[in-house]
């Protein structure tokens, strides 16, 4: 589709698609937050855990309590060190009585994989690398249902937010279709057969089933402005093997008082001796973009944290920032300075999520 | 899109004219996609050849504009730092600077438009 191509953890991978398509980064962002966008993310891996104790195995390796999924539902959650920093953030999909399947990033999927087999070979329940084994398609914006309903005969309505449903797709037989994303907005995500023929003819087929919705092919760039406007995590930037789960700010994806997991004990002592620093939103006030890595001042000018992601916000019309500063400069509205090409431009700390959608149904944690 | 025959081009995809009026190529645009910030020296800085004197950002990237001759600038585009994207739509419209170049004998080193599109066809076959 003539797309700009970029290397991404060993993935040729679309950045964005061309603006005589109607693309390009801002294009394809809009789509998603009013109509509806198309990506290719057949890079993000999967594991499948099955066994008589595949949930035992997975409450261990996950600060999530995936026992409290129905069979069907998922769950946002992460596979965390013993020092009770992030190996990787997952979807834990409950797909049967003791079957799940975590779907996880592409630059981890090798030492995510061993992470996991290595970590629950005690337990009954066998450990399987999908990755190559499925093409993942996401439908993602308002219209997403829409589009995709024309072309399965599940009923995608009862279907809510982080739970799965299966059925024919594209004339493909007993498809896993969840109601899950990566864009801060309503949507799901198809996993097909992996063969090049058969992902061609299924996207294509979702592109003609969009058109009427305005649908375009989505690339990486708008997948990332996205999240970041959903604060949503990406590994390498605001978590990594360095960063806890505190210190992150995703306690409520972290149940404490479920049975011992991985990184438990370092997390309850990380939290009786406080954070050092804290992931915060910022918004610029003078003119200036920050980005990734750059370096985060007070107003006098001394270095105070460091910006994880930085962005333009193509649907708020703001420059945007994920950040991390200590404690006591992390309450909303106080001024900060990114260090933009040797210049403290001024910002402010605020809210996150930058951008929540308009929530019809409740979401599931 | 064909290249204007009325000015110089630069491996950095720069355009100049003969009377030192500087932008970004076509190429330029669409390879950075969505632009969406300029920043540009003041009227009286000095530039000097093959060195940064203001930058052009997309959505995903900083780039730097690189100088493609010496001189002076005299004046700059304004209307880019409230409409930026004015770049994406006429690259070869929406200028950045004006200045006086100090040689005008350092135009001659600088690509025609066909070579210029040549360099761009090569570059992307790499």
């Amino acid at each position: 589709m003539g797309a700009k191509m970029v290397e991404f953890n060993g993935w040729d991978m679309p950045v964005e698609y061309p603006a005589s398509i109607g693309c390009g980064i801002v294009n394809e962002h809009m789509a998603v937050r009013t109509g509806v966008g198309i990506f290719d993310v057949s890079h993000m891996g999967d594991i499948r855990l099955a066994g008589r104790e595949a949930l035992a195995a997975v409450q261990h390796i996950s600060m999530n309590d995936a026992s409290r999924l129905a069979i069907g539902q998922a769950q946002y959650s992460a596979l965390l060190y013993p020092q009770g920093t992030f190996v990787d953030d997952v979807i834990v999909h409950r797909l049967g009585e003791d079957e799940y399947l975590l779907v996880i990033n592409a630059g981890t999927r090798e030492k995510d994989f061993n992470w996991v087999r290595d970590n629950t070979c005690q337990f009954d329940c066998k450990v399987e690398h999908l990755s190559d084994d499925f093409t993942q398609i996401a439908i993602q914006g308002p219209k997403g249902v829409d589009v995709l309903q024309k072309l399965t005969d599940a009923d995608l309505s009862v279907v809510k937010f982080y739970w799965v449903t299966r059925g024919t797709v594209c004339g493909l037989k007993n498809i896993l279709m969840g109601r899950t994303g990566y864009t801060a907005e309503d949507g799901f995500e198809i996993y097909i057969p992996p063969d090049e023929a058969t992902s061609a003819r299924v996207w294509h087929e979702i592109l003609a089933a969009g058109k009427e919705f305005g649908a375009v092919p989505c690339g990486l760039g708008a997948r990332n402005t996205l999240r970041l406007e959903g604060k949503l995590p990406l590994y390498g930037h605001e978590i990594s093997d360095t960063i806890n789960v505190w210190e992150a700010g995703l306690d409520r994806f972290c149940k404490m008082e479920k049975p011992d997991f991985i990184g438990r004990a370092a997390l309850e002592k990380a939290k009786a001796e406080g954070v050092k620093k804290t992931l915060v939103g910022l918004e610029m006030v003078d003119r200036g973009i920050a980005r990734d890595g750059y370096k985060v001042l007070d107003e006098s000018g001394r270095e105070i944290g460091y910006v994880t992601s930085g962005s333009p916000a193509p649907f708020l019309k703001k420059n945007i920032a994920l950040a991390y500063v200590p404690p006591a400069q992390a309450a909303f509205g106080t001024t900060v300075k990114v260090e933009i090409r040797g210049q403290g431009v001024k910002a402010k700390v605020v809210p996150t999520p930058f951008y929540k959608r308009p929530k019809k149904a409740a979401k599931s944690e | 899109m064909p290249y204007p025959t009325d000015r110089k081009y630069t491996k950095e995809h720069e355009w100049i004219t003969a009377d030192g009026t500087i932008g970004i190529t076509d190429h330029a645009q669409e390879s950075l996609g969505d632009i969406v910030f300029v920043e540009l020296p003041k009227a009286g800085t000095e530039i000097t050849t093959g060195k940064p004197f203001g930058t052009v950002e997309s959505v995903k990237a900083v780039s730097d504009l690189f100088a493609p001759v010496s001189g002076t600038v005299t004046t700059v585009n304004e209307d880019l730092a409230t409409a930026p994207e004015k770049v994406n739509k006429d690259a070869h419209g929406a200028w950045m600077v004006k200045i006086k170049v100090k040689d005008p004998a350092e135009l001659n080193a600088l690509l025609s438009a066909a070579d210029y599109e040549k360099f761009v066809s090569e570059e992307a076959a790499h």
